[in-house]
């Protein structure tokens, strides 16, 4: 018999070890996965994380793991932050395509403008405040009538995808494009467009502030008032509303900030490598975030660590489907496993297991 | 009397880095009030889970009225006639008396056959108890009475009373005592722990102190000083705080027809309550848990928002006010509930120095924190109330009650606030402890702070206040001069008169 005793403090060894072990297991799990669809397990363990890096198509793959990586890891770090304090934002996709819908009609509004200096600030601006209105909604509404915030974001995803195809096939479709749904390409007019900043590396703006939201997140967390009030919020509700914390104030606070991180990484996206606002823009970044988020501990460089993780999955995911013929949903799984053996193994942080009758507490 | 009941010998039980019973011995006489006595962590709580087979003892036996006696689970203890009453009570608020004591029995005779043994029980031990009122709507006392005869209705031959005064008013206590001792009359055995002197001075013959899981003495506690029996206890000379009595200055605080609803479910609402306390003064507030404490305290932290004028600092109004502001103008409080109120359990010493000290200690510089200062405090903190702890970078959950008390009462006191208000500065806490927190508070009234002391602990608040009132539901009694109080000025003060008519009636 099993029983699982409380640590006096929580384990810091076990914390980082947690992870590691949860990718080991899903890998141990989904190669028997693979092996029931017939495949050889360990080519397709091979060809999700090691070929995208160092296979024949490398030079091809590397670059693309930035551009994945980079709204995955913007959008952890916002809904890290109110996932600490205990605010559940689930509704990070439906932030993304509100940024990526908002700051794009900002930009297609001044189409043919030249003024770049003007218009591609505002449109990050715009996207910014687009998603963090999207995630402002479920925030009052949880200030004002108590509604649980999960529920109330996570459908306000499906009102976004809605929206995005209407915008698609409405108002900003491209009026030069032959009746297709989509809008003008941002990334090919020189005014909008977010190319790479070093070619080769796939490292956009988007990528840039990504790398700004982890360095900023960490400072904020380990030193800032708002970032000890977050963490006391999340430890101990009562002891920060004692220690002078407005619980309402934080809940605002952490769905604007998650939300506007979330609009900013879907403006890079719709300005970048998506190119367009098209129906099928949202890819499913926003739930994907909220794997790495955990994953990484909801700490910022662990953040950084699992989203190239999880921007790897994707690519060979991707590589995986092409090579291999395994289904897509395969690769979901594959993540859905990852933070599935994660939340499972997060108890031996707090508990520690002991074998044998005479366990009693 | 000189007849054994139950025989320990030689009781061990370890637990991972402790040994929570060594080598423990004692005999419970046939119809004894035994005492048990000890400081939190000396092992009483392990010895009576033994008793009532709720815990294995790692060697060691016991004989129950000359058979062995080895229980593996409660249901044989209660076989044997051991029952038991805990602190914490587990009843079912939505339903009867009744219907819980029959939740707790093997075989629960008919509803009808049931409600009338409860009666004769009740009636025949003075404990008046409907069997057919809802428990939500009991008092504490009410509660416990459900327990107590739940368990005589098993006709025990040992009952086992865990700290069973530590909810009750004067008057409940004298109906309880009433109660034991026609049990003992009637040649039931009673195993009482507490840690309250007097009442096991008033109550028992033999009393049992334990110290780190020994048995250290064995005393009869009607000719052994209380003093004697605490230091007994902690093992060391025990320091009895005292004052240096000053003059009254002018009022810091004043509360003014304080009324607010409870942000909690079933909390209390403060009903106009009224006072002033003054520089260099210690007004207690006395009263059953549930009556207002908790929801008066949150009015003075701030936690609790309330009209301006309603809270009043130094003049001027502050029941708007946030509870930083309130730090920084000097009004500083420390909750009742030391492990996720006062402090983050999972955050360590040095975060929970920052937890409320950023204001008046300058922990904080535009909206950053210095850690490094924060420690510095945490230390200063734990050498100034000497908390036993590894160092600043343990976790708050790692000490135990009485050290994590010390911090969080030292945490506020060295900020050297101008009104301290506390909500039961000493529940839980061993006694060397709680004498030395007491000291504390004493020290910094007579540094000219107001200090407020909430408390249910009647014996703590006559020994600190100058001034004494009650609070009741949600109502506070006008203060009145602590001295010379008899404790049945304060029994009425304390409005638990609730169900005294139903005890005077049984007594007459």
């Amino acid at each position: 018999m099993m029983r699982l005793e409380r640590r006096p403090q929580p384990s810091e060894a076990w914390s980082w070890a947690t992870p590691i072990l949860a990718v080991v297991l899903t890998m141990i799990v989904g190669g028997i996965l693979f092996v029931f669809l017939g495949k050889d397990p360990i080519l397709a363990i091979r060809t999700i994380f090691w070929d995208p890096l160092f296979g024949s198509f490398a030079s091809y793959t590397r670059p693309q793991l930035l551009v994945k990586a980079g709204p995955l890891i913007l959008i952890a770090i916002g809904l890290s932050l109110g996932f600490r304090a205990g605010i559940w934002n689930i509704g990070a996709e439906g932030q993304y395509i509100m940024g990526a819908v908002t700051g794009a009609a900002v930009g297609l509004a001044f189409y043919p403008s030249e003024a770049r200096w003007l218009v591609f600030p505002l449109m990050i601006v715009a996207g910014a405040i687009g998603g963090a209105f999207w995630a402002w909604i479920p925030g009052i509404l949880k200030v004002r009538f108590g509604t649980n915030e999960i529920l109330v974001s996570l459908m306000l995803v499906y009102v976004a995808e809605n929206i995005l195809a209407y915008a698609a096939l409405g108002p900003l479709k491209n009026p030069e494009g032959m009746g297709f749904p989509g809008s003008r390409n941002l990334a090919r007019w020189d005014t909008t467009a977010n190319p790479e900043l070093i070619a080769g590396t796939g490292m956009h703006w988007g990528v840039a502030f990504a790398f700004i939201a982890v360095i900023a997140a960490y400072v904020l967390l380990s030193r800032h008032t708002l970032g000890f009030a977050i963490r006391v919020t999340g430890a101990s509700p009562r002891a920060a509303a004692f220690s002078g914390v407005d619980p309402k104030r934080l809940v605002i606070l952490a769905m604007l900030i998650s939300g506007a991180l979330a609009g900013l990484a879907g403006i890079f996206e719709v300005t970048g490598p998506a190119g367009q606002i098209s129906i099928d823009f949202g890819v499913g970044y926003g739930f994907t975030a909220i794997i790495v988020a955990f994953l990484g501990r909801l700490h910022p460089i662990g953040i950084l660590l699992a989203g190239l993780l999880l921007a790897l999955t994707y690519i060979g995911g991707e590589m995986a489907q092409l090579q291999l013929g395994l289904p897509a949903a395969a690769i979901q799984l594959f993540q859905g496993m990852l933070l599935f053996f994660l939340l499972a193994l997060d108890v031996l942080t707090n508990f520690r297991p002991r074998f044998g009758a005479d366990a009693a507490a | 009397m000189s007849e054994v009941l139950l025989s320990l010998k030689g009781l061990t039980k370890a637990y991972p880095g402790v040994v929570a019973n060594e080598d423990v011995s004692f005999d419970i006489g046939a119809g004894e009030v035994h005492a048990l006595l000890g400081e939190n962590g000396a092992g009483k709580s392990t010895l009576v889970k033994t008793i009532y087979g709720l815990v294995r003892p790692d060697s060691g036996s016991m004989t129950l009225a000359g058979a062995p006696y080895e229980p593996t689970e409660p249901s044989q203890a209660r076989a044997r006639g051991v029952a038991m009453v805990f602190q914490h009570f587990s009843l079912f608020d939505a339903l009867n008396v009744a219907d819980n004591i029959a939740l707790g029995m093997e075989k629960p005779p008919p509803m009808g056959e049931l409600a009338q043994r409860i009666r004769d029980v009740s009636e025949a031990y003075g404990l008046p108890l409907n069997p057919s009122r809802t428990v939500g709507d009991l008092s504490a006392g009410e509660r416990q009475r459900v327990e107590i005869i739940r368990c005589l209705l098993q006709d025990p031959k040992l009952l086992i009373m865990d700290e069973p005064t530590s909810v009750l008013t004067p008057q409940e206590v004298e109906i309880l005592f009433h109660t034991l001792r026609k049990l003992r009359e009637e040649g039931t055995s009673i195993l009482y722990i507490s840690h309250k002197l007097e009442e096991i001075r008033a109550l028992c013959e033999t009393a049992t102190i334990l110290r780190l899981g020994k048995v250290v003495a064995t005393c009869d506690p009607r000719e052994t000083s209380a003093r004697q029996m605490a230091e007994l206890m902690v093992g060391s000379v025990l320091h009895v705080p005292e004052r240096a009595a000053a003059p009254p200055g002018e009022v810091v605080l004043e509360l003014a027809g304080l009324s607010a609803p409870s942000p909690r479910a079933f909390g209390t609402a403060l009903k106009d309550v009224s006072l002033q306390v003054r520089k260099g003064e210690v007004l207690g507030i006395g009263g059953v848990a549930g009556n207002g404490q908790d929801e008066l305290l949150l009015a003075l932290s701030g936690e609790m928002r309330t009209k301006p004028q309603m809270v009043q600092l130094k003049g001027q109004p502050v029941g708007h006010r946030p509870p930083d502001a309130r730090r920084a103008l000097g009004l500083l409080a420390a909750p009742e509930e030391r492990n996720g109120h006062a402090s983050a359990p999972d955050m360590t010493l040095t975060e929970n120095a920052a937890l409320t000290a950023r204001v008046r200690k300058k922990l904080s510089r535009n909206g950053f924190i210095s850690w490094r200062r924060s420690k510095g405090y945490a230390e200063e903190v734990i050498k100034d109330f000497d908390v036993r702890t590894p160092g600043p970078g343990n976790a708050a959950r790692s000490l135990s009650g009485g050290n994590l008390q010390k911090f969080v009462i030292g945490r506020e006191i060295l900020q050297a606030p101008e009104v301290l208000v506390v909500n039961q500065p000493t529940w839980g806490v061993d006694a060397s402890a709680a004498a030395s927190i007491r000291q504390a508070l004493l020290d910094l009234a007579a540094k000219g702070a107001a200090v407020i002391v909430v408390s249910q602990d009647l014996d703590e608040l006559m020994e600190i206040s100058d001034r004494f009132a009650a609070l009741n539901a949600g109502v506070l009694t006008a203060p009145r001069p602590a001295k010379g109080l008899t404790m049945e000025q304060i029994g009425l003060m304390l409005g638990g008169a609730h169900d005294m008519h139903e005890a005077e009636a049984d007594h007459a």
